[in-house]
C-alpha cells in the first residue's frame, strides 16, 4: 500500500470543527457533500483544490476535539492519501482507520517536508520519501492494515462475520 | 508491582489475568451510549448485513444534540432514531424530555463503578467520575459493537493528578479543571488515564467531579477517573439497584506520572479563544465586552451550578447588552431547580431558561453567534466555528465567573462580588 501526493501543511491541534463544523454534523448526510466542506474553517482553499492522493501535514494532536466521524469521513471522500502528523487525538486516530483513511505519525517527516511538495509514502514499509530524503516510521500493525485494505471497519466487520457464517 | 484502575478494569473486561499499559485487549463492554447520532450508525449497522443488535439490553440512547428538532432534517433524524429503538426493542430510549446525555446516563442508573462503558461521544469520559471506565469512540465503532459487542482498546498508561489546598472563595471545580488543562495543554494527557485524587477530589460533590471528569478529554485524556467513596454510593443508591464492584488503582501502582496542585493561591480561570488550552486568570481578560453568556451543557449545567448562578444574580438585572441563556442539563435538574425557586430568580434577573439539550454547544440551533460577537460559556469547547460561526469568540468559565460578568456586560472577576 503507497500513496503519492501534495503537501498541505498546518499547525498543531488542528481540531475536529475546523475539520468539519459541527453545525453540519445533523444537516448533511452526503459524504460525497461533506468532503465539500472540509477543512472549511482552517483553509477555505483546501476543497476546492485538493487533488486525490493529497497528503495533510500537521504538528501535534491533529483530529482533538470531537468524536464525530465526519471529520475522518469528509477528508476520505476528499480523496485524501493520508494524514502524517507529529500525534494524533485519539478517537480522531481509530476513526481515521476506521474509515480507511492512512494515518503516519513520524516527527521528523512533518519537519523535513514543505506544503506544496509531492512526498511518496509506503505504509507497508513504513517509509516516507520527500525533497530533504527518506524518512522511516513505525509500520502500521496487520490487523490496522487489515481494517485499512478492507476500506474501513464495516466492510472489515462485514468480511469477518461472513468468514466466520461460512465456517 | 500494583495495578492501576485502567489495567485492572481492563483485564476484567478481556478476561486476562492482568494486563499491562500498551497492550491491545478485546472487550465487550457494558454499556454503549449513542445520541442523535443513532440513526447515522444505524445505517453502518445494517450496511454490515445484521438484522438484530446483538444486545439490546447493553444500548442506551438519549436524544439531546438538537432537541426539539429545529429543522425537517432533524425532526427526520429523530423519527428514523425512534422507528430503529422500536424495532430493535431498545428499552432504554430516552427521548427530547430527557436531557443531555452525560447527565442523563448517571440519573438513569447506567453509571456504576467497575463498569466500561463506551459512547458515540466524546465527552463520554465524564462518566469516570463515578469509577467508571468510560470513552467516547466513533460511529462505525459503535455499529461495529452492536453486531459484534467486541471492540479492541489499548491499555492506557495512567496520570495521577493529585489536588490538595483550601479551595478560595470565587473557585470552582471549572477553575481547577481549566487550570490543569492550561498548565499540561490540550495534548498533555494524550491517549492517558488520568486519575483525579487529593482533598480536594473528596470534599467536591458529585457534579464537580464530573465537571472534572468531562473536560479531561480536552487535554486529550482517553478516560478520567475518581475512586468511588462514600459521596458516590449515596448518590448511586436511589438511582440504580444493580450490584457493583468497585474498582481501585493498587497503592503502589505504576503511575507513567504524578501531578500535583495546590490550589489555595488559585485565581478564576478562563480559557481565551480559540483553543480550551489557552486559559488565563479571569482577572487578566476582564473588561472584555460580552455579547452573550450561557450557563449549561454537560459541563454546567447541574443543579450545584444553577444554585451558584442564583446566588449571584438573586434580586439582580444582567445588563441590557447580554443574553443569558441558561440549559439545565435534564429535565431532573430542571425539575429540581424549580422546586428550590432557582429558575424564577434566574427569570426575574433576565436569563432565558432553555429546555435541557446540547444545541448552542455545536452550533446546532438556540443561540448560535453572530459575527464579531462575544460568548461567555460554561460549556468545554472554544474552538473556531464551534457555536455556529467562525468569526466569533468564545469564552470558557465557571457558571459563578459567567453569572457575573452577565450582570457587567463584560468579563468580570467574581472574587470582587464575593467579598
Amino acid at each position: 500500500m503507497s500513496i503519492k501526493g501534495k503537501v498541505w501543511k498546518y499547525g498543531d491541534d488542528v481540531n475536529t470543527d475546523v475539520i468539519f463544523p459541527g453545525k453540519y454534523t445533523y444537516t448533511i448526510t452526503d459524504p460525497q457533500e461533506m468532503a465539500l466542506h472540509a477543512l472549511e474553517d482552517l483553509d477555505s482553499k483546501f476543497a476546492k483544490e485538493v487533488k486525490k492522493g493529497d497528503v495533510i501535514v500537521a504538528g501535534r494532536n491533529f483530529g482533538c476535539g470531537s468524536s464525530r466521524e465526519q471529520a475522518a469521513t469528509c477528508l476520505k471522500y476528499a480523496e485524501v492519501g493520508a494524514i502524517l502528523a507529529k500525534s494524533f487525538s485519539r478517537i480522531f486516530f481509530r476513526n481515521a482507520i476506521n474509515q480507511g483513511l492512512p494515518l503516519v505519525q513520524c516527527k521528523e517527516a512533518v519537519e523535513n517536508v514543505s506544503s506544496g511538495e509531492t512526498i511518496t509514502i509506503d505504509f507497508e514499509k513504513g517509509e516516507l520519501s520527500c525533497k530533504k530524503g527518506i524518512f522511516k516510521f513505525p509500520p502500521l500493525p496487520e490487523s490496522v492494515l487489515g481494517i485499512l485494505k478492507d476500506g474501513g471497519l464495516i466492510p472489515h466487520i462485514k468480511k469477518i462475520l461472513k468468514i466466520e457464517e461460512g465456517e | 508491582m500494583g495495578k492501576t484502575f485502567a489495567e485492572k478494569i481492563l483485564a476484567l473486561k478481556s478476561g486476562k489475568d492482568s494486563v499491562v499499559a500498551g497492550e491491545i485487549v478485546t472487550v465487550s463492554p457494558d454499556i454503549v451510549m449513542s445520541h442523535d447520532n443513532s440513526a447515522a450508525i444505524a445505517k453502518k449497522f445494517k450496511q454490515i448485513g445484521i438484522n438484530k443488535v446483538k444486545y439490546p439490553e447493553k444500548i442506551v440512547i438519549p436524544l439531546d444534540h438538537c432537541v426539539p428538532a429545529a429543522t425537517e432534517k432533524y425532526a427526520t433524524n429523530h423519527k428514523e432514531i425512534r422507528e430503529f429503538v422500536q424495532e430493535q426493542k431498545i428499552e432504554n430510549f430516552y427521548d427530547i424530555n430527557t436531557g443531555v446525555c452525560h447527565q442523563v446516563l448517571p440519573e438513569k442508573g447506567h453509571i456504576l463503578p467497575g463498569t466500561l462503558v463506551l459512547g458515540a461521544d466524546s465527552h463520554t469520559t465524564t462518566y469516570g467520575a463515578f469509577g467508571t471506565f468510560a470513552a467516547g469512540i466513533g460511529r462505525s465503532e459503535v455499529a461495529s459493537i452492536w453486531a459484534t459487542d467486541e471492540i479492541w482498546l489499548r491499555v492506557p498508561e495512567t496520570i495521577k493528578i493529585n489536588i490538595e489546598g483550601k479551595i478560595p472563595s470565587g473557585i470552582y471545580p471549572k477553575d481547577i479543571i481549566l487550570h490543569i488543562i492550561g498548565d499540561v495543554g490540550a495534548d498533555g494527557a494524550l491517549y492517558k488515564a488520568v486519575e483525579f485524587s487529593g482533598k480536594v477530589i473528596w470534599d467536591m460533590d458529585i457534579g464537580g467531579r464530573m465537571t472534572l471528569c468531562n473536560m479531561a478529554v480536552e487535554m486529550g485524556a482517553k478516560i478520567g477517573y475518581v475512586e468511588p467513596d462514600e459521596r458516590t454510593m449515596q448518590w448511586l443508591a436511589p438511582r440504580s439497584n444493580k450490584k457493583y464492584e468497585i474498582i481501585k488503582s493498587d497503592l503502589n501502582a505504576e503511575f507513567e506520572k504524578i501531578i500535583d496542585y495546590d490550589i489555595s493561591k488559585l485565581k478564576p480561570q478562563i480559557a481565551c479563544p480559540h483553543t480550551v488550552d489557552n486559559v488565563k486568570p479571569v482577572s487578566e481578560v476582564a473588561g472584555t465586552k460580552i455579547n452573550q453568556a450561557l450557563i449549561g451543557t454537560c459541563t454546567n449545567g447541574r443543579l450545584e451550578d444553577l444554585k451558584v448562578a442564583s446566588k449571584i444574580l438573586r434580586g439582580r438585572k444582567i445588563s441590557n447588552r447580554v443574553r443569558l441563556l441558561v440549559f439545565p442539563a435534564s429535565m431532573e435538574v430542571f425539575a429540581q431547580a424549580m422546586e428550590l425557586g432557582i429558575l424564577q430568580i434566574l427569570v426575574k434577573s433576565g436569563a432565558v431558561i432553555m429546555n435541557p439539550g446540547c444545541g448552542p454547544c455545536l452550533g446546532a440551533h438556540e443561540g448560535a453567534l453572530a459575527p464579531g460577537e462575544v460568548c461567555l460559556s460554561t460549556a468545554n469547547r472554544n474552538f473556531k466555528g464551534r457555536m455556529g460561526c467562525k468569526e466569533a469568540e468564545i469564552y470558557l468559565a465557571s457558571p459563578a465567573t459567567v453569572a457575573i460578568s452577565s450582570l457587567y456586560g463584560e468579563i468580570t472577576d467574581v472574587r470582587g462580588d464575593l467579598k
